[in-house]
């Protein structure tokens, strides 16, 4: 405020801690929207637990139906798995591309990066839609409820991801590497590598355990 | 086409909903005419309903809860009513519509009253507290409220068309599973959570960015007033907590939509899952209503003491030690349900422990007011009223904290007594004192105080009336959620509670006086100062109302109580300062896209509950296409040029100078 203009520095440690880091003042525009995606990707991973918590409380409840072991098929799920891997490291690349405004790699990696997302999509869903024609589908069990619903939502994220890839690949080609459409970019980039953080998570927790059992 | 809906859904048979929907449509219509025609729709819209000014925001969730604690509190009326008249009859309701209405009142009181006061309060003085000009997303903001609009808009719907949950208000299987509850209610009930959750995620996200990030210069954390500190933890609870209820009524509704099998009773579904995942999110919401009411006692007392806030570090501890623990205590909400005598030894433990931040906040206002000039002026008397309060609602609390009692007491009057002490002598008194206190602010004139203190009063008196009775009708064995009762030692009780229940009511309508009467002598009370109470903190610093741009030139922050130094200091220095440079200033654009997105949220919403699947592809598309066209747009922000800020910040100053040589006098 202009008051204060001329009011010297003598309140700066009401405390008297000795130490007094003083506060710049807001933050850019690109720290604030990366960090507030961060907080919103850390609350999408509490709601990714819950489902989680749930797997574990029923993964025992198969209700006379079958166990992880018997349906999983292992060949198949490392597939999945090396798609989202490379997903990521092609995401990354259409970020640096992005940074570095060169826009047929950014192209490139992301249109990659979308093929990878989609070949994941269609295995899970091949994966779903034969276990429901075995009769093993999300109301046979409890176990298969909570399988159906927590691999489901994975999807879902990674569906919704594939949506919004697409967005920004033509938004990129409408408007260009403009500010607001690399914070966006940005952002994009976070949640893709989410999301592959929660599939190792998922690897493990129902198919690496599961075809343990 | 129109899925489960016909014309079954509405319910001729039943006059008291019927006529209620009746009124509350006539009453629309009647205002959406008289908007049209006098031609206030365009002012509405670009000045409002577009608007993602954070004050704007603020006042329209303020706006929302008031009018559903209207809704809210006409059930509790015509439940008051039903006990005082149903021992040894039915009474004049019908048992399932009793059932919807204390569900109902429930869900409207916790979601749609109290959460949107105070994320309305928080978007309204955040910012200005922390010397910033708006929050860290606005459009988002508008979103969210958007979407809070929504649910509450769903809730209503329900009165009229179709029903709502008979469940309670946290829905519990297998009551709410389809093979108990056919009907649409549930249904109702869990959509709105879900849309207007997910306006509350927003929302929690936006402020948490905002404290974190977007503070003035100077503004270190040890420095922010404590209102901040509470709007900070009271939304970090709700990151961490909501996507937790979301989760929970996701599954809920699979259950009821797709056949899974969560919480049934075959198939291995796990009822005690839900108790533990609802009550996950259901202990710490309790804190994120109460930790923002705790800000605003201690803005109100501070300032109306004339003093420091006394123990700030120590508050400041007390209230990140709440935020964590509230989040380790959630099974004490089922004690009686067979979890073990060690498993209930730790949380009620645990619970406990609660007690002692809260008791070292209590001292704090106690040691605030200790030596200080005290005004009590309304903001204060509501403040006043919450300490006594609310320690009669904290010792009964730890009293249900001890396993043993709670076998004795869950589900009884007692605790009804309990949860409403510590909700409405905790929350609600809050949620008037900030308003009392920021009212001047928002709107540039203060409230009338003859019609405050009354409606302080009979607030005041009718709560004690209506709950006290409560609590011995609990002792005396009476459960929660009765239609009628056969057991004569109970009615007395019952006859003070309504009782209570009319005083109660005249308090709101002193009240709803108040605003009418201010807004009638608004030129008497207006503030020209922009500091009616000679405040401490920076909102107290730019006029009232503020300008869209809050600020003319960034605070700069050089202790606590950022505002009152500022005063001290201009006086010592007989407030000389050369004219300072003025520079443009960037502001976010209007925009439709909450408003947007709420109208395809409705339509998704309430296609979802009827089961028509084409309009909930359409209005999924919908929403999605909005999204589309605001990332679209090219210009995000408008200008106000430097000439204009100066001519604004000018007439500011001026009123303010003679402010200034006032306050150092004191
Ligand atoms: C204005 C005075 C109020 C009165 C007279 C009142 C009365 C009642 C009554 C009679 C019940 C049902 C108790 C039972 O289970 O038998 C109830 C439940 C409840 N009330 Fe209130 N209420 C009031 C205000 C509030 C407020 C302001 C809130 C929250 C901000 C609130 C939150 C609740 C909740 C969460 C329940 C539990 C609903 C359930 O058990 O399903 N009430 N209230
Ligand atoms: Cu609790």
């Amino acid at each position: 405020m202009s008051m204060t203009a001329t009011v010297g520095r003598a309140h700066a440690d009401p405390h008297h801690i000795g130490i007094v880091i003083e506060h710049p003042g807001p933050a850019s525009k690109r720290i604030v929207t990366a960090y507030g995606f961060w907080v919103f990707l850390l609350s999408d991973i509490v709601m990714f637990s819950c489902f989680f918590a749930a797997y574990a409380v029923l993964v025992g409840q198969t209700a006379g139906g079958p166990k992880g072991s018997e349906i999983f098929e292992q060949r198949n799920v490392a597939i999945e798995t090396v798609c989202l891997l490379l997903s990521s490291f092609t995401c990354g690349m259409a970020s640096i591309a992005a940074d570095v405004r060169n826009r047929f790699w950014f192209y490139f990696g992301m249109a990659v990066t979308c093929v990878l997302g989609l070949v994941f999509l269609a295995m899970e869903f091949r994966e779903f839609a034969d276990l429901v024609s075995r009769g093993y589908g999300p109301s046979r069990s409890a176990f298969l409820t909570a399988f159906f619903s927590l691999v489901g939502c994975h999807g879902l994220h990674v569906s919704a991801g594939v949506l919004w890839l697409l967005t920004m690949m033509a938004q990129v080609f409408a408007k260009g590497f403009r500010a607001d459409i690399l914070r966006r970019m940005m952002c994009f980039a976070l949640f893709w590598h989410a999301l592959d953080i929660i599939w190792v998570a998922v690897f493990s927790v129902v198919y690496l355990l599961g075809s343990g059992v | 086409m129109l899925g489960k809906l016909d014309w079954s859904a509405i319910p001729f048979d039943q006059p008291i909903p019927l006529l209620a929907g009746a009124v509350v449509l006539v009453a629309i219509l009647a205002v959406l005419i008289w908007v049209v025609v006098k031609g206030h729709l365009p002012y509405l819209w670009h000045e409002w309903i577009t608007s993602v000014d954070h004050k704007r925001i603020g006042v329209m969730y303020i706006l929302l809860a008031s009018v559903m604690l209207l809704r809210g509190g006409s059930d509790a009326i015509m439940m008051r009513i039903q006990q005082a008249v149903a021992y040894q009859s039915q009474g004049y309701l019908p048992p399932e519509h009793y059932n919807q209405i204390f569900s109902a009142h429930g869900t409207i009181m916790i979601f749609f009253v109290a959460m949107p006061f105070v994320i309305g309060l928080m978007n309204l003085i955040v910012p200005l507290q922390l010397g910033v000009r708006d929050v860290a997303f606005p459009t988002l903001n508008s979103v969210g409220f958007w979407l809070a609009a929504t649910g509450a808009l769903l809730v209503n719907l329900s009165l009229v068309i179709g029903e709502f949950a008979r469940t309670g208000w946290l829905a519990f299987p297998p009551l709410s599973e389809l093979s108990y509850s056919p009907g649409v209610g549930v249904d109702y009930y869990a959509w709105s959570l879900q849309i207007s959750g997910v306006g509350t995620l927003v929302a929690g996200i936006n402020l948490v960015t905002t404290v974190l990030k977007l503070r003035t210069r100077g503004m270190n954390y040890l420095r922010m007033p404590m209102f901040c500190w509470t709007t900070l933890a009271s939304n970090l609870l709700i990151v961490a907590a909501f996507p937790i209820l979301t989760a929970t009524l996701a599954m809920l509704l699979l259950d009821r939509y797709l056949g899974f099998h969560f919480f049934t009773n075959e198939a291995g579904g796990n009822v005690m899952m839900f108790m533990n995942l609802i009550w996950a999110w259901g202990h710490p919401e309790v804190y994120i209503l109460v930790l923002p009411a705790f800000g605003i006692f201690s803005e109100v007392v501070s300032t109306f003491s004339g003093k420091a806030l006394f123990g700030y570090r120590s508050m400041v501890l007390a209230t990140m030690a709440i935020c964590v623990i509230s989040f380790m205590v959630w099974l004490h909400h089922f004690f009686t349900m067979g979890a073990g005598p060690d498993v209930n030894a730790i949380f009620g433990i645990a619970s406990m422990i609660i007690a002692i931040p809260t008791g070292v906040k209590i001292y704090n206002w106690l040691f605030t007011m200790y030596g200080g000039r005290i005004r009590f002026e309304t903001p204060m008397l509501w403040a006043v009223g919450f300490m006594v309060t609310f320690i009669i609602g904290g010792l009964t609390g730890v009293l249900v904290a001890v396993p043993p009692a709670d076998f004795m007491l869950h589900n009884s009057m007692f605790l009804v007594a309990h949860f409403h002490n510590v909700i409405i002598g905790g929350v609600l008194f809050g949620a008037f004192a900030g308003f009392e206190y920021w009212f001047p602010k928002a709107f540039g004139f203060r409230l009338d105080e003859r019609w405050g203190k009354a409606a302080f009063w009979f607030t005041f008196l009718g709560f004690y009336v209506t709950f006290v009775p409560l609590y011995i009708a609990g002792m005396l064995g009476m459960t929660r959620r009765m239609q009628h009762y056969d057991v004569a030692a109970w009615r007395p009780w019952m006859i003070v509670a309504a009782i209570g229940m009319v005083v109660l009511t005249v308090g709101v309508i002193c009240q709803v006086m108040q605003i009418v009467v201010s807004i009638r002598n608004r030129e008497a009370l207006r503030d020209r100062t922009g500091d009616p109470w000679d405040g401490r903190s920076l909102e107290w610093a730019t006029s009232s109302p503020p300008p869209v741009f809050n600020f003319a030139f960034s605070p700069d922050v050089r202790g606590e109580d950022a505002y009152w130094d500022m005063k001290i200091h201009a006086q010592q220095q007989s407030l000389e300062h050369e004219g300072p440079e003025y520079q443009d200033i960037e502001m976010p654009r209007n925009s439709p896209t909450g408003f947007v997105c709420a109208f395809f949220a409705t339509i998704m919403g309430f296609a979802l509950i009827w089961h028509m699947w084409w309009m909930v592809i359409l209005g999924g598309i919908g929403a999605f296409a909005t999204f589309v066209v605001f990332a679209w747009r090219d210009h995000d922000e408008y200008v106000i040029p430097a000439e204009e800020v100066a001519r604004i910040d000018r007439v500011n100053l001026e009123e303010r100078r003679s402010l200034v040589s006032m306050a150092g006098a004191i």
